[in-house]
């Protein structure tokens, strides 16, 4: 307030008024903090909602009901796509022609009699009978089923013309034609059929990817806090490791995609697609956050612990690892279980060391072509069916759900085990 | 398979050493182990070293050199017709041999030459595998044999296994000074064979970037052209766009929670900004793409505007929302490490909580925020998924930011997915790019990781 303030009597009209925008100002001010909270939680809210209402069908898949006959020559010539279809015919009597018959065919899935042909190799004495089975609709019917596609407006705008719909509609009204679990969404690798893909193989991709990086980062990392924290003289060589481990937290990652390409790929030559590549190059990146958070863990262990050891003979190695890791253990645990929740999370160095490929195999080993789930969220992020925006955002939810857990179990950890001395 | 074993193998002799040192070194003093210099289980780790390290040692040459060693044999034996050439398609000549032994087809027809060298090359990798999971398995045996003998009443074995360790220790800190030095050679090295072919003055300061490499020599445009500045005005562009969505709300958010917030809402609140920062890049990317670019292509059209579909705004809008949470916990720890005294000493006085934190609390805490921006801005600068999702692939010099432009990580991200040749300047430009991000972020870091310690410093 300005020096003629002084001249104002406090009960003066003046004084009332300044005191009245004092208190405006400082209501306001508290307001916009509400305000920028509420606009955090609100995109938060958005985001999550956003993904869950374009997802959530995602986990059913339309079935038909067929009633097939394994002719035993059809068998013996695989041709179960011929099988398929007389039993699909068979549902409809009335439709003969050539051309209604092919708008029949396209409501089936195109790996259906895959699924048929799994059947008979599993149980071959099924050759011969009549049985009923459950296939897996296109994906166009199934998203058509959800209610995605309008059945009104022109015929040529329809994703489904109305042949189809109308034998849609037959066998819904017959019950052929239900929703059920989406089975193949969580066995299966990925596909260009929408109804055919899955996230198995990502996931399994994952997994691999990040054992690797955490049988890497997690003992070096721990190694190198332990002898920045406990061992290391200060001097200007601990000080440039120092420097250089904080700034290496903040290089952007897809810099360390590079170098993985320049020097896993190019250098050693090592495979590409490989989650052995990419559980490295994650392990580089994941190093320094493992690094800072072991030392903060073994910074609060105090002295008088370490002081103790020593005053009763231990060497300084037996006092580290006999009582002040055992003591820093569960702080060093959730920031590595932190940051192996970032590195699951993490996609663009992957991009760079070609895990992006599209692959439908299941992985087996740590040199097999891979892809992780959040690339194949990206990957099937970019495809244009509606089918596989609904998977991408179930991808998505089932990717936040292992963060979740992950996260869920460092909050746990740091609650139970965590002291304060 | 044969690496499987030899790891197995190691392992087990490993643990065999060190029950055998423990169980030797109580036997040498008739089981009064006070008369040992160390413990019997510093023998037992001894043993367990002498077993484990050279053999350790040998598996890691032998599989770094393998690799060169045995294409250098197969190049050997191959017709000179086919070694004979510049080092471009001798490289190619090597992928051919490498895809061919791993079962992977190349999409053409195979010169019977490359086939047999591929089979001669999977051979030759056999007998490797084979000869080296011998000489390790044999290694440890020996080593295992040698550190037992050495077992003593007076053997040192608790300094020299300590030696050991800490000799690990100091390497294991040296990882991330070798990944930072492998980093900057790498960038560099691609760098200057990108330099070479474009000169570094066309790069940085060309208006024109089409990074397309033409497939015949007479094509119309055939040359590429590498001028970064759309990629750089674009990264810009979305940059500011996510400040200014980010500052203003995170700043004010950890305002609200240090200042305002009562321990209980404060509790409640942290985990959603802590959920916010959890998620991966590759979500807000999604979300940038499918809700919220057609959301403000929409809200464009209302008002009469012509919004593209990949427009800065919504990219910048989604990377701001990202980037809030590191904004705000970053501003948090700044903002809670003024002193309590300043604080009072302006209630004192008078003044109300708003006036407080407006002309006291921020004024001292300003440097710490500036740093914090600093890291958010470098953040933002790196930040790949989400601009590769949802901004454009195009390179576009405007500032308007409802029409699509490219950054810098995109086209790292877009130049070096699905190619497999290394050495045209169009796969080599992404590592120009990656080097001028990698110099401008770590610099911003420097700088803003200096004024944080400077702060920190200044109240403790």
């Amino acid at each position: 307030m300005s020096v003629t303030a002084a001249k104002s009597h406090y009960q003066s009209e003046a004084f009332a008024r300044r005191l009245r925008a004092r208190y405006a100002a400082e209501r306001n001010f508290k307001i916009a903090g509400i305000a920028a909270i509420a606009i955090a939680s609100l995109m938060l809210v958005v985001l999550l909602s956003s993904i869950v209402t374009k997802g959530y069908t995602a986990f059913w898949q339309a079935q038909v009901r067929v009633e097939v006959t394994f002719d035993k020559a059809q068998v013996e010539e695989r041709n179960y796509t011929a099988i398929l279809r007389q039993g699909l015919y068979a549902q409809f009597p009335e439709i003969t022609e050539r051309g209604a018959r092919r708008t029949l065919n396209e409501l089936l899935s195109s790996g259906a009699p895959y699924e048929l042909e799994a059947m008979v190799t599993r149980d071959p004495s099924i050759v011969g009978t009549t049985r009923t089975v459950w296939v897996r609709a296109d994906d166009e019917v199934d998203q058509f089923v959800k209610g995605y596609f309008t059945r009104s407006g022109p015929e040529a705008e329809r994703r489904l013309n109305d042949a189809k719909i109308a034998a849609v509609d037959a066998l819904v009204a017959k019950g052929a034609l239900v929703q059920s679990f989406n089975t193949t969404l969580f066995s299966a690798g990925d596909s260009r059929e929408a109804e055919q893909a899955g996230i198995w193989g990502a996931i399994v991709g994952s997994l691999l990817t990040l054992l690797v990086t955490m049988s890497l980062s997690v003992p070096i990392g721990i190694a190198a806090a332990v002898y920045l924290e406990e061992f290391a003289p200060k001097n200007k060589w601990t000080d440039l490791i120092e420097v250089n481990i904080n700034n290496l937290a903040a290089v952007p990652s897809i810099i360390f995609g590079l170098l993985g390409l320049a020097v896993f790929l190019g250098f050693f030559g090592l495979p590409r697609s490989a989650p052995l590549v990419g559980g490295l190059v994650m392990a580089l990146m994941t190093l320094p956050v493992i690094i800072i958070s072991a030392r903060v863990a073994l910074k609060s262990v105090p002295p008088s612990i370490r002081e103790a050891a020593l005053g009763i003979g231990a060497s300084p190695l037996q006092t580290v690892t006999h009582h002040v890791l055992p003591l820093a253990m569960p702080g060093i645990l959730t920031g590595t279980i932190i940051g192996m929740a970032r590195a699951l999370g993490e996609t663009a160095p992957l991009l760079m060391i070609g895990m992006v490929a599209f692959i439908v195999d299941i992985p087996h080993g740590w040199t097999d072509s891979a892809t992780v789930l959040p690339v194949q969220i990206y990957m099937w992020a970019d495809s244009p069916e509606r089918a596989f925006t609904e998977r991408t955002s179930a991808a998505i939810m089932i990717l936040l759900g292992f963060l979740i857990l992950m996260n869920g179990l460092a909050v746990f950890l740091r609650k139970k085990f965590e002291r304060r001395w | 398979m044969q690496i499987t074993v030899l790891v197995l193998i190691l392992a087990l002799l490993t643990v065999i050493g060190f029950q055998m040192g423990r169980t030797r070194a109580a036997a040498s003093v008739g089981g009064r182990v006070v008369e040992l210099h160390s413990v019997p289980s510093y023998h037992g780790f001894y043993v367990a070293l002498w077993a484990g390290l050279p053999a350790l040692f040998l598996f890691v040459l032998w599989t770094a050199s393998e690799g060169w060693l045995v294409m250098q044999m197969v190049l050997a034996s191959l017709p000179s017709r086919l070694t004979t050439g510049d080092t471009q398609s001798l490289s190619l000549l090597k992928a051919d041999i490498l895809n061919i032994a791993h079962g992977i087809s190349t999409g053409r027809e195979s010169d019977p030459d490359v086939a047999a060298a591929a089979k001669h090359y999977n051979a030759l990798h056999a007998i490797s595998g084979w000869s080296l999971l011998v000489i390790g398995s044999s290694l440890a045996a020996l080593g295992l044999a040698y550190g037992r003998q050495h077992i003593g009443p007076d053997l040192r074995a608790r300094n020299r296994v300590e030696r050991v360790v800490s000799i690990a220790l100091i390497v294991c800190s040296m990882v991330a000074i070798l990944t930072t030095v492998g980093i900057v050679l790498s960038l560099l090295f691609e760098a200057l064979r990108f330099f070479s072919a474009v000169s570094p003055l066309e790069f940085l300061f060309g208006t024109h970037w089409s990074p397309q490499m033409a497939m015949r020599a007479d094509q119309v445009g055939s040359s590429g052209s590498f001028g970064a500045i759309p990629l750089f005005a674009g990264t810009l562009l979305i940059t500011v766009i996510a400040m200014v969505v980010a500052v203003p709300i995170g700043l004010m958010s950890a305002i609200y929670m240090s200042e305002y917030a009562n321990p209980t809402v404060r509790t409640w609140l942290k985990p959603i900004l802590e959920i916010l920062a959890g998620i991966p890049t590759v979500v807000y990317g999604f979300f940038a793409a499918l809700t919220m670019a057609p959301f403000v292509r929409t809200m464009g059209q209302n008002l009469g505007l012509d919004v593209s579909s990949e427009s800065a705004l919504s990219a910048g809008i989604v990377m701001g929302v990202m980037i809030i949470p590191f904004v705000s916990s970053l501003s948090d720890d700044v903002i809670n490490a003024v002193p309590q005294s300043l604080r009072d000493g302006s209630y004192g006085l008078g003044a109300t909580k708003s006036e407080t934190i407006r002309q006291v609390v921020l004024p001292a805490a300003l440097p710490g925020i500036v740093a914090a921006v600093m890291l958010a801005v470098s953040r933002a600068i790196g930040e790949t998924m989400i601009v590769t999702m949802a901004a454009g692939l195009t390179a576009n010099l405007t500032a308007n930011p409802l029409e699509a432009v490219t950054t810098v990580t995109t086209q790292i991200a877009t130049l070096l997915v699905g190619d497999q040749e290394f050495d045209s300047p169009k796969t080599l430009s992404a590592f120009g790019l990656g080097l001028v991000l990698f110099l401008v972020t770590l610099s911003l870091n420097m700088v803003a990781l200096r004024v944080v310690q400077k702060y920190r410093e200044k109240y403790d």
